[in-house]
């Protein structure tokens, strides 16, 4: 199972967002996007998402191209996790989370199957104790976990989350990174996110895009990708790898001018 | 607020229709009183309740119905608790259908017109709104879009009446425009049911996608919503329910804004689940509106659509203080 992208162009306004990324993604394989705001991993992941149409290039979703695929085939295989969330009404957690069983319920609601389902997501992202709060009492990184709890609800095969971790505790950032390992090796989804923690991207994903200005600047094993030379090339900071006590971690030393 | 069971709300709603439809039926200035309803068919107040009371109550439910549904349907859609055909600039623009037949006289000669103008301005008026929102539909630009609507169509009907030919013409169009279910015949229930029944099916059919829509416009449309099709179905179902409405009773304003209000507390707030309800309580909201106004002792007839505007003003200041003390 594979999602790839091929020589993506996309210009928004005057701006060239991307430049021409080919990427191929994988099941069973936690991947993290990062690089500098403005890099364009954002319209990447709609992109990959299907929710935002290249001006030159191509999105394959097992070789068929993902604007042909029914959206609501597509939505049932690949979930979609936007950086910035809207909850528009006084809506309780759960009843958000069951709108992740959108693209399989009918008119009748949601079945049996569905609420296992919904059950299911909210104990996976440890909500639990929040089912009942409505959404606009929760705090900023309660509603992330709510949120992330609602795309997991459709058990998607692809999880596209752009920028999961942005708001959570440490504590919760853990959780999350757990998740979407075990998401990956043991059920075989796909998990594809963006990130701006570079140490949160060394330690859970099996591989690491960098972009940056629209480009892929390196692609691979986190070690390989997050190098001392491409971060210094990308960001324009000077960081060195060192053994932690958890495993590799990336420490910052100063910023390049 | 705990969510009503649905057989609660709806059996709820569906009771207290039917006991309004009864008493609609029955009050005005001549009471029906109980034993005529048994049976004895020569009565000659069953004139009365046939060829008046009928087609008013009739009417009274569906066009109710056709403005709870639309007010619903629209707020969800624009995840806006103000939004209403008639804030919206539907209603007035149907009106200035409506208007511009009465102007040039047309409706006098082919009854037809009037309707089919109201149609017409309803249908633009929409189709405008979904327009000039464009596909990013910002709240900001719906909200501005329904402003340029309502003075478009304020500034036609003030056209219309200051250019009027006669004295008369201005009349008519006066009291056409302050909304009302009184001496409407069969023919009206003729015209606008098929068009209400249609529109408000359609509406229902967007459960889904409003229930997502709570969500943003990308992640509804990642859970597999198609907003253009939304968007398209939006507009016939409102086009046609407001329209046909505002054809036959000219403009009652109010109920699309506060019916959906009232009831988003008890179904959980989840914009799909409260198109029904709304449909319901709208019927209630208008025949107890149209059964308070006809046994209202006053000079002449006290008209639906200005006693919904004066309800209808302090209920609108209300809810955005109400909602600027949430937001602080």
């Amino acid at each position: 199972m594979s999602l790839s992208v091929t020589d993506a162009h996309v210009r928004l306004g005057d701006k060239q967002v991307l430049g021409g990324v080919s990427a191929t993604f994988a099941t069973g394989q936690v991947t993290a996007i990062v690089g500098p705001n403005g890099a364009g991993k954002s319209t990447l992941l709609t992109c990959l998402a299907g929710l935002r149409k290249l001006d030159r290039g191509q999105v394959l979703l097992d070789s068929t191209d993902i604007n042909d695929i029914p959206a609501r085939t597509r939505a049932q295989r690949l979930a979609y996790l936007p950086q910035i969330p809207e909850v528009a009404w006084a809506i309780d957690a759960r009843t958000l989370v069951g709108l992740g069983r959108t693209p399989f319920i009918g008119a009748r609601g949601l079945s049996t199957a569905d609420d296992e389902a919904v059950d299911r997501a909210i104990n996976l992202a440890g909500v639990a104790d929040l089912a009942d709060r409505t959404v606009a009492t929760l705090s900023g990184g309660e509603r992330a976990r709510v949120l992330l709890a609602r795309a997991l609800a459709g058990e998607p095969e692809w999880l596209l989350a752009d920028e999961p971790l942005a708001g959570l505790d440490p504590g919760h950032q853990l959780d999350a990174g757990d998740l979407f390992r075990r998401m990956a090796a043991e059920q075989g989804h796909g998990v594809i996110v963006t990130l701006h923690d570079l140490h949160m991207a060394l330690r859970m994903a099996d591989r690491v895009l960098v972009l940056a200005g629209g480009r892929v600047l390196a692609d691979g094993a986190p070690r390989d990708a997050l190098s001392p030379e491409i971060l210094a090339q990308t960001y324009g900071i000077e960081a060195r790898t060192a053994e932690g006590a958890a495993g590799p971690m990336i420490e910052i030393i100063s910023r390049r001018n | 607020m705990k969510n009503m069971p649905r057989p609660v709300l709806y059996g709820a709603l569906i009771v207290a229709l039917i006991v309004l439809s009864i008493v609609s039926l029955s009050a005005g200035q001549i009471w029906i009183p109980w034993h005529v309803w048994s049976g004895v068919s020569d009565d000659p107040r069953w004139t009365i309740i046939l060829e008046l009371r009928l087609p008013r109550t009739i009417l009274g439910i569906f066009v109710g119905a056709a403005l709870g549904v639309s007010g619903a349907a629209l707020q969800g859609y624009t995840r806006n608790p103000l939004a209403d055909p008639g804030v919206l600039g539907v209603s007035p623009m149907a009106a200035f259908g409506a208007v511009v037949t009465l102007y040039f006289d047309l409706a006098t000669q082919v009854p037809w017109l009037l309707p089919t103008g109201a149609m017409i301005g309803a249908f633009a008026g929409i189709w405008i709104l979904l327009t000039l929102s464009g596909s990013a539909s910002s709240i900001l630009t719906f909200i501005l879009a329904g402003v340029i609507l309502n003075t478009v169509a304020s500034a036609g009907v003030a056209l219309a009446m200051n250019l009027a030919p006669t004295p008369w013409a201005v009349n008519e169009i006066i009291n056409w425009l302050m909304g009302a279910l009184a001496d409407r015949s069969v023919d009206e229930v003729r015209f606008a049911v098929p068009f209400i029944a249609v529109g408000c099916g359609i509406l229902f059919t967007l459960s889904r996608a409003l229930d997502a829509l709570t969500l943003g416009e990308s992640t509804a449309r990642s859970l597999g919503i198609r907003i253009d099709r939304t968007r398209i179905l939006l507009a016939i179902g409102i086009g046609l329910a407001t329209g046909a409405s505002v054809a036959v009773t000219g403009v009652i304003g109010f109920v699309g804004l506060v019916t959906p209000h009232l009831l988003r507390p008890l179904v959980g707030a989840r914009p799909g689940a409260l198109l029904i309800p709304s449909a319901l309580a709208g019927a209630v909201l208008v025949l107890a509106a149209d059964i308070i106004v006809r046994l209202t002792p006053s000079p002449a007839e006290l008209k639906l659509g200005v006693a919904m505007s004066i309800l209808g003003g302090p209920f609108f200041l209300l809810l955005l203080i109400h909602m600027r003390r949430r937001a602080a």
